[in-house]
C-alpha cells in the first residue's frame, strides 16, 4: 500500500512539474503573472512535498524490507542494520534517481517559498525551468526505472547482504555529491529565467549565490570524502587516480568553483552578466554529464551499477535534450544581454576574470581527457589517458592560476594598479623563489611537486594579506569565508606535492621478528594471527610501529577473506601524527614463509584532505555572511517601506 | 575417447597447477635491492596500466596480473635493460592501451592539439576582454 502511495505521489510530482512549465510558459507569452502562471510558485511547493513523501514512502518499504517490492528483494536483506537498510534505499540505481529528483523537487519548492527579490516574471520561468528539467527525471523514474515496482511473488529473502557495501562512507558520499549536482541545477533554472525574461541583474546573482555556495561545498565534502576513501580502501596509498567517475565530480566542481567567483561579481559590480548565465549552464551541463557517466554504465566501474543499455540511452537522450537546449537557448539570447560594467585589467574583477578562464580551461582539459577514450573506444582504438597526461597538461592552467589567486584579492575594484600593491609582489615573487630553492636543495625530485610545494606556501602567506590593516572585529563573514577557502587550497596543494615528492615506499618481505624501516619508522612484525569475523576471516599482522626510534606503537592491518560474496580485501593501518601518515597493509604469505608487508610513510598527506574541509568550511562561511547580509537588506528594505507608508499617511 | 578426455582434464587443470607451483612472480610485492634501479621501476610502473583495473596503474594493484607484470619490470630493468624499451616491448604484447604515457600518434593528436587550442582561445578571450577596456 505504501509503495503504491509513492508510485501516485509521483506521477502527481510529474503533473505539477508540467504545470510549472506551462505557467512559465503562459507567463513569458502572454505576459500574464496570474491565472495558470500564479500556480507555479504553489506547484513547486506541493511538488516538493509530494517528491519527499514519494522518498519516505522508498525509506518505509526498506525500513519493514517488504520483500514485494523488487527493489528492496535485490538491494536489501532482513538481517541488515537499520542505518543500511535505509541508506540501501538510495544505494542503488533507481532509489538513488528518485533521490535526486526529490532534492530537486524540496529546492524547487524552497525557492518557491521564500525567493522574492526577484520579478514575478523572472520566478516564474525559474520555476517553469525547474519543472522542465524534473520533468525528464520523473519520466525517467516513472517509464524505465520505477522504484515502487512490485514483484508477482513476494520473494523469500533480499538478495542485498553484500558487506563491503556496508560502509557509512558509501552510505553518505553519493548523496552528498546529489547535492551539489541539484543545487547547480537550481543555479542553472535561475538562469535560465534570468535570461528568458532579460533580466541578469545583481539581484538574480544574490538569488542564485547561496545556491552556487552551497552546491559547492556539498561537492567539495564530496570530492574530499571520495579521495579519502579511495586512499585508505584500495590499500596502495593512492588518493587521486584521474578516474572517470572522480573526474566526474570534478568537473562540476570547477565549473562551481569559477561560477561562484563570477557571480560574485555580478552581485556586487554588475559586471560579468553573459559570463556568468555562461557558466550557469555550464555547471549544470557538467553535473548532468557527471550523472550521466556514473548512472548510463558507459563506465565499467563498481560506481556504475545500470548496465542496462535502454537506461544509458534514455539518460543520454535527457542529457542531450538538456545541454542543448540549454546550450541553444545561451546562443539565442547571450547576444540581447548587456556585458555589464566595465573594469580594468589590474582590477579585482580583471583577475577573476582571468582565474575563471583558466579553471574553464582546466575543465576542458579534465574533459577532453575523461571523454576522449571513451570516444576513441566506439571507433575501437582502445587510448589510455591518465594521471601522466592530467597532470601536466593541467598544471599548465593551474599555475598561473594559483599565483593570480595570490594577487586578485589584493587589488581593488574596478581599477587599480599594481605598483600599489608592488610590496607585495615582491614578497609573493619572494615567496616562491626562496620556496622552490629551499625545497630543492632540500630533497630535489622532479619540478612539479617542487613548484606545488613553493606555490603552496606562498599561497599559505598569500591568502592572509587581504586581512592587513583592516579590523577583524568588523570583517564580513564573507571575507572570512574566502581568506580560509584560499587558505584550504594552499594547504591542500601543499599535501599533494609532499605527498608526491617525499613518500617513501617499503615493501618488505618479514619474518616475524623481523624489522622493516620505512622514511622515519622502525616496524616490527611481531606476531602472524588468524582472526574471524562475523562473514569474513583474516590474517592479521601485528606490529610495533616505532617514529625515529621512539616508543613502539602496536598495530594490525589485515588482510581480509570474505566468503559470500567471496573476496579478498586489505584492512590497512594509518598511523597519524601531526606531518604525515604511515600505511601499513598486511599482504600473502611467500613462497619461503616470510610475509609480504607494504608500508608507506607519506609526509603531509593529511593536509589534503584538510585543505579539502577548510575549504568548505570558507564555503559555509560565505554562505553565513552573504544570508546575512541579505536579510538585513531585507529588513531595511522592508523599513523604508514601512516608512514611506508612514510618510504618505501623515 | 578416454585419453583425449584425460588430455582435456590436464588442459583445465593446467593453470591451477600452474599457479599452484610455479614461483609466483617474487618481485611483484619485493623492490629491487639497487635504490636508483627500484626509483627507475617505480616511474616506469606508473605510467604502466592495469589492464583488469578500473583506472590504476600497476603500482597500485592488487590484480595478480599487475603483479606479474610488476615482476617483468623490476627483473628487466635489474637486468639492465631501458625502460622505455621494456614499455615497447609489453605495447607489442599489450597494444598500446597498456601505456598511460602520453604518446602523440594518429590517434592521441586531439589529446594535445585541443589544450594548445583551448590556451589560443584563453589568451584571445583575455587580449579581447582587457584590450578593449584599456
Amino acid at each position: 500500500m505504501i509503495a503504491e502511495l509513492g508510485h501516485a505521489a509521483l506521477w502527481l510530482a510529474a503533473a505539477l512539474a508540467l504545470l510549472q512549465l506551462v505557467g512559465g510558459a503562459l507567463a513569458l507569452r502572454e505576459g500574464e503573472a496570474d491565472g495558470i502562471a500564479g500556480l507555479a510558485r504553489p506547484a513547486a511547493i506541493l511538488q516538493g512535498g509530494l517528491a519527499g513523501f514519494a522518498f519516505f514512502a522508498l525509506l518505509y518499504v526498506f525500513a519493514v524490507t517488504d520483500l514485494s517490492v523488487k527493489l528492496v528483494a535485490a538491494n536489501s536483506h532482513s538481517l541488515k542494520p537499520l542505518i543500511f537498510k535505509l541508506s540501501g534505499a538510495w544505494g542503488n540505481h533507481e532509489g538513488s534517481m528518485l533521490l535526486w529528483v526529490t532534492v530537486m523537487a524540496l529546492a524547487g519548492g524552497l525557492i518557491a517559498a521564500v525567493e522574492r527579490r526577484l520579478p514575478e516574471k523572472t520566478m516564474q520561468a525559474t520555476l517553469a525551468a525547474q519543472g522542465f528539467v524534473a520533468l525528464g527525471f520523473y519520466a525517467f523514474l516513472l517509464l524505465s526505472s520505477n522504484p515502487f515496482e512490485r514483484l508477482p511473488e513476494p520473494a523469500m529473502e533480499g538478495l542485498g547482504l553484500n558487506p563491503l557495501l556496508q560502509d557509512i562512507g558509501l552510505a553518505l558520499h553519493p548523496p552528498t555529491l546529489y547535492f551539489g549536482y541539484v543545487g547547480l541545477s537550481v543555479a542553472f533554472s535561475f538562469a535560465v529565467g534570468a535570461m528568458l525574461t532579460r533580466s541578469v541583474t545583481p539581484d538574480f546573482a544574490r538569488a542564485m549565490r547561496p545556491w552556487v555556495l552551497g552546491a559547492w561545498v556539498f561537492l567539495t565534502l564530496g570530492i574530499t570524502a571520495g579521495s579519502y576513501w579511495a586512499y585508505y580502501e584500495l590499500g596502495w596509498g593512492g588518493w587521486w587516480f584521474w578516474d572517470p567517475v572522480e573526474n566526474a565530480s570534478l568537473m562540476p566542481w570547477l565549473a562551481a568553483t569559477a561560477l561562484l567567483h563570477s557571480v560574485s561579481v555580478l552581485a556586487s559590480r554588475d559586471a560579468l552578466r553573459v559570463w556568468t548565465i555562461m557558466l550557469g549552464v555550464v555547471a549544470f551541463s557538467m553535473s548532468m554529464l557527471g550523472t550521466f557517466l556514473v548512472r548510463s554504465g558507459v563506465l565499467t566501474s563498481v560506481h556504475a551499477f545500470a548496465v542496462d543499455p535502454e537506461r544509458g540511452s534514455f539518460i543520454l537522450a535527457l542529457l542531450a535534450v538538456y545541454i542543448g537546449g540549454a546550450l541553444l537557448l545561451f546562443a539565442l539570447r547571450a547576444s540581447s544581454i548587456s556585458e555589464g560594467e566595465r573594469f580594468a585589467v589590474a582590477s579585482r574583477e580583471g583577475a577573476l576574470v582571468f582565474n575563471n578562464v583558466m579553471l574553464s580551461a582546466i575543465l576542458a582539459v579534465v574533459l577532453l581527457g575523461t571523454l576522449y577514450p571513451l570516444l576513441t573506444e566506439a571507433f575501437d582504438v582502445r587510448v589510455s589517458v591518465g594521471p601522466p597526461y592530467f597532470n601536466p597538461v593541467s598544471a599548465i592552467f593551474t599555475i598561473p592560476m594559483l599565483l593570480v589567486m595570490a594577487v586578485g584579492p589584493l587589488l581593488r575594484w574596478r581599477g587599480d594598479s599594481f605598483a600599489r600593491i608592488s610590496k607585495e609582489l615582491a614578497l609573493i615573487a619572494a615567496l616562491v623563489i626562496a620556496g622552490l630553492i629551499f625545497f630543492a636543495l632540500f630533497e630535489g625530485g622532479a619540478l612539479l611537486p617542487l613548484l606545488g610545494l613553493a606555490l603552496a606556501v606562498m599561497l599559505a602567506v598569500a591568502s592572509f594579506l587581504p586581512l592587513r590593516g583592516r579590523n577583524l572585529k568588523r570583517l564580513p563573514i564573507a571575507v572570512w569565508g574566502m581568506v580560509v577557502a584560499h587558505f584550504g587550497i594552499a594547504v591542500a596543494l601543499f599535501g599533494m606535492a609532499s605527498e608526491s615528492a617525499f613518500s617513501t615506499e617499503r615493501l618488505a618481505a618479514l619474518e616475524v621478528g623481523q624489522s622493516a624501516t620505512v622514511g622515519p619508522w622502525e616496524v616490527e612484525l611481531a606476531s602472524v594471527q588468524p582472526v574471524a569475523g562475523p562473514n569474513w576471516t583474516a590474517i592479521e599482522g601485528r606490529m610495533l610501529a616505532s617514529y625515529k626510534g621512539g616508543e613502539g606503537q602496536p598495530i594490525a592491518p589485515q588482510s581480509r577473506n570474505f566468503w559470500a560474496p567471496a573476496q579478498q580485501t586489505t584492512e590497512s593501518v594509518l598511523l597519524t601524527r601531526w606531518n604525515g601518515q604511515l600505511y601499513a597493509v598486511m599482504g600473502n604469505e611467500a613462497n619461503d614463509g616470510r610475509w609480504q608487508l607494504r608500508l608507506w610513510w607519506k609526509p603531509f598527506v593529511t593536509f589534503i584532505w584538510y585543505g579539502g574541509m577548510l575549504v568548505a568550511l570558507g564555503g559555509v562561511l560565505a554562505i553565513i555572511g552573504r544570508v546575512q547580509q541579505d536579510l538585513k537588506r531585507r529588513s531595511i528594505r522592508r523599513k523604508g517601506a514601512v516608512r514611506r507608508a508612514d510618510m504618505e499617511t501623515v | 575417447m578416454r585419453g583425449l578426455l584425460a588430455l582435456l582434464l590436464a588442459a583445465m587443470a593446467m593453470p591451477i597447477v600452474a599457479q599452484g607451483n610455479a614461483p609466483p612472480a617474487p618481485y611483484a610485492y619485493r623492490q629491487l635491492d639497487d635504490p636508483a634501479k627500484e626509483a627507475a621501476a617505480q616511474e616506469l610502473m606508473e605510467t604502466l596500466r592495469c589492464l583488469k583495473c578500473q583506472s590504476q596503474s600497476i603500482a597500485d594493484s592488487d590484480a595478480p596480473m599487475a603483479g606479474d607484470m610488476r615482476h617483468q619490470v623490476r627483473i628487466r630493468i635489474a637486468a639492465g635493460e631501458n625502460p622505455e624499451d621494456i614499455r615497447s616491448w609489453l605495447m607489442q604484447r599489450y597494444g598500446d592501451y597498456v601505456s598511460y604515457a602520453p604518446v602523440v600518434s594518429a590517434s592521441t593528436w586531439p589529446l594535445y592539439a585541443l589544450p594548445v587550442v583551448f590556451l589560443l582561445i584563453v589568451g584571445a578571450i583575455l587580449l579581447r576582454r582587457f584590450r578593449r577596456r584599456a
